[in-house]
């Protein structure tokens, strides 16, 4: 898992100032650099806006075109899904959890039931841990593919766009077989799933994962060594590794600074231990680096994916428990025990011993964080969202400042940021 | 069991606060089987600063700390070389209703060493203000800010102590507070009366708006006929 280092490859016979790097900018001879310390300018993006990716607005205060100052403003798409889940029972915050982050749904809908499961001292069974790993992988190949085609098309592809959401309708339907639903999936439930797959699910999965390693192939053709990516990409919006951490970046954005920190690797969780994958890290911490690591992000999560479908093993979906579980529903109809069981498992919802517990997955874009803190009863008393996108958007202002202008549009797409998590 | 350590550990919150001085350590005997290197570092360095230490959902070690030593107990934790916790991944709170105190709640983990610990200081509700760690970690910035946000706790020191998410004039109160009813303090009257009397300069700065006033003077109908003048 060494950095990998990246050959760029800017031109065939690029033009070089005095150090032997390729020109990228007119150079004017010394003396005639023009006086741009006038006064400045103040410049809004957004909300609505589509390079912020959601209802995002920056104000940019300029210097000519170099940007002084960034502030962020953020809370248009506030739901205050966090009081919400107050008044909810553990099972129905599930719905919540997917309507953060649209673009990943089964990522949180996973990590809330497993930061729940922990509370209550649950073990899920092996099936449903595959099942979920599966889930996991499979949106993070969606996410990223988002990801992809949107930078993409704020830097000025509009191939790759149609590409990748062809590839994503394809996930859009395995989502809806799993689950009945496109984008608001809710498919986790405490202690399992909402249901088993469903027949040839798998052979779907299977027919996707085979062959989506064409389409990344054919963009990459197009993306890798197009100069235009590359200048649009490389040596912008850098972050040193040290920086990355004190920012609190995570996931693909603080590996492209060159930290190996994969929570599926340092706090493996499902057995991700067991599979074998690449933690993928960049060097240089710019844009282009992590445009590269989430290329092979994708490429490491089908690796994953293959490795899953083929360990599946059978067996129920659900843990034995009937503190979680509804009994089933001949039980429930003929049986008056399971019936009363049923009833207050519906009525009351399920219970948590007070206790609180934290845990974090790596989501597709960062580690996301569920903090759940119990007192006893079929509500939470706080349920928490440490959102990686709310994070690592608080470091875009130090990402941008000094910078041109038209490279905020290109260091806001390479965080991958969704505006739903952020704003809650 | 952990019914006994989480209600033990808020009673000993309670009293610990309501004293101001140290709890004799009963976190200590819960510790002693798999004390945390952390917590054993933080004793000896800290003592009477560290009030207990739990251990929640089977693995997970919570440390509560005196709320005014908060700084210097997590620069000790980034900074010292055995204990390197330089990933903080969160900053929230946690309020238990009532006059329990309100939890200011930090998640720290070392990447070097693969470790987390979760460090907690109780304020009492009279006295919701709590010393800054946006110099420590730039992560904290916006993560305190919107802990002021839902919770009105105020980090004494913050660079930037604004609102994040609700906006800078929202008089409601803060929302992710007990005692704050889920559809907000206003009638469903008062907070469309007041949506609707908005206005949107309330959102611009002087400066921004001074702008504006510059853009309408120089493209007025007056002068706009031909020759619109060049910003």
């Amino acid at each position: 898992m060494s950095p990998r280092t990246v050959e760029y490859l800017v031109s065939r016979s690029p033009e070089l100032d005095d150090r032997g790097r390729p020109v990228r900018m007119p150079v004017l001879p010394p003396g005639m650099e023009p006086e741009l310390h006038g006064e400045h300018m103040l410049i809004n993006i957004g909300p609505q806006h589509p390079a912020t990716h959601g209802v995002l607005r920056l104000v940019l205060e300029l210097d000519g075109e170099t940007i002084i100052s960034c502030t962020p403003h953020i809370g248009y798409l506030h739901s205050s899904f966090e009081k919400l889940g107050e008044y909810r029972t553990w099972n129905q915050i599930i719905p919540l959890t997917d309507r953060m982050d649209y673009l990943a749904p089964l990522i949180y809908n996973c990590a809330y039931a497993m930061a729940v499961e922990k509370l209550m001292g649950i073990e899920v069974t092996e099936r449903c841990k595959v099942v979920r790993v599966i889930c996991m992988e499979l949106d993070r190949v969606f996410s990223h593919l988002l990801w992809l085609g949107t930078t993409a098309i704020d830097i000025g592809a509009f191939t790759v766009f149609l590409w990748t959401f062809q590839e994503r309708e394809r996930i859009y339907d395995l989502h809806e077989d799993l689950t009945g639903a496109r984008i608001t999936t809710s498919a986790t439930r405490i202690g399992g799933m909402m249901a088993d797959l469903p027949a040839g699910w798998i052979e779907t999965l299977r027919n996707f994962v085979d062959t989506v390693p064409a389409t990344l192939d054919e963009v990459e053709t197009l993306l890798t060594n197009n100069q235009i990516w590359i200048g649009r990409n490389k040596d912008i919006g850098i972050i040193s590794g040290e920086d990355a951490i004190n920012c609190g970046l995570s996931g693909p954005n603080l590996r492209a600074s060159g930290v190996t920190y994969d929570l599926r690797r340092d706090r493996p969780y499902y057995d991700y231990e067991t599979y074998d994958f690449d933690v993928v890290v960049g060097e240089h911490g710019d844009c282009y680096d992590r445009y590269l690591v989430r290329m092979e992000e994708m490429r490491q999560s089908l690796r994953i994916l293959d490795q899953a479908i083929e360990r599946l093993p059978g067996g129920p979906i659900n843990v034995n428990d009937p503190r979680v579980i509804l009994p089933g529903k001949t039980d429930a109809m003929t049986d008056m025990e399971s019936m009363i069981h049923h009833f207050k498992v519906v009525m009351e919802g399920v219970k948590a011993e007070p206790g609180e517990s934290w845990f974090s997955v790596e989501s597709s874009k960062g580690e996301l964080g569920m903090y759940v803190v119990s007192d006893g009863g079929s509500k939470p008393v706080r349920w928490r969202v440490r959102g990686p996108s709310f994070v690592n958007l608080s470091a875009l202002p130090q990402m941008v400042e000094g910078r041109l202008l038209s490279d905020v549009i290109a260091v806001n797409a390479s965080l991958d940021i969704v505006l739903g998590e952020i704003d809650r | 069991m952990s019914e006994k350590t989480f209600e033990g550990a808020l009673d000993d919150l309670e009293a610990g606060t309501a004293a101001g001085s140290a709890e004799p350590a009963r976190g200590g005997e819960a510790g002693d089987a798999d004390a945390h290197p952390a917590v054993r570092a933080l004793r000896e360095r800290f003592g009477e600063a560290i009030l207990a230490h739990t251990v929640m959902a089977g693995d997970e070690h919570v440390v509560h700390v005196r709320a005014d030593r908060n700084v210097e107990i997590l620069q000790f934790l980034r900074d010292d070389p055995a204990q390197r916790f330089d990933y903080l991944a969160d900053v929230t709170a946690v309020d238990f209703g009532g006059d329990r105190p309100i939890e200011v709640v930090y998640q720290l983990w070392s990447i070097e060493n693969r470790r987390a610990l979760r460090v907690k200081a109780a304020l009492r509700v009279d006295a919701l203000e709590i010393d800054s760690v946006a110099a420590l970690w730039k992560t904290a910035n916006w993560l305190e800010r919107e802990t002021w946000d839902m919770f009105g706790i105020r980090f004494r020191g913050h660079p930037d102590h604004r609102r994040i998410l609700m906006p800078e004039g929202y008089a409601e109160g803060f929302p992710l507070r007990k005692d704050f009813p889920l559809r907000g303090r206003f009638s469903r009257a008062e907070q469309t009366r007041r949506a609707l009397s908005m206005t949107v300069e309330e959102h611009y700065s002087a400066e921004e708006l001074a702008i504006v006033e510059e853009v309408k003077r120089d493209t007025s109908p007056a002068d706009s006929g031909e020759g619109r003048p060049a910003s």
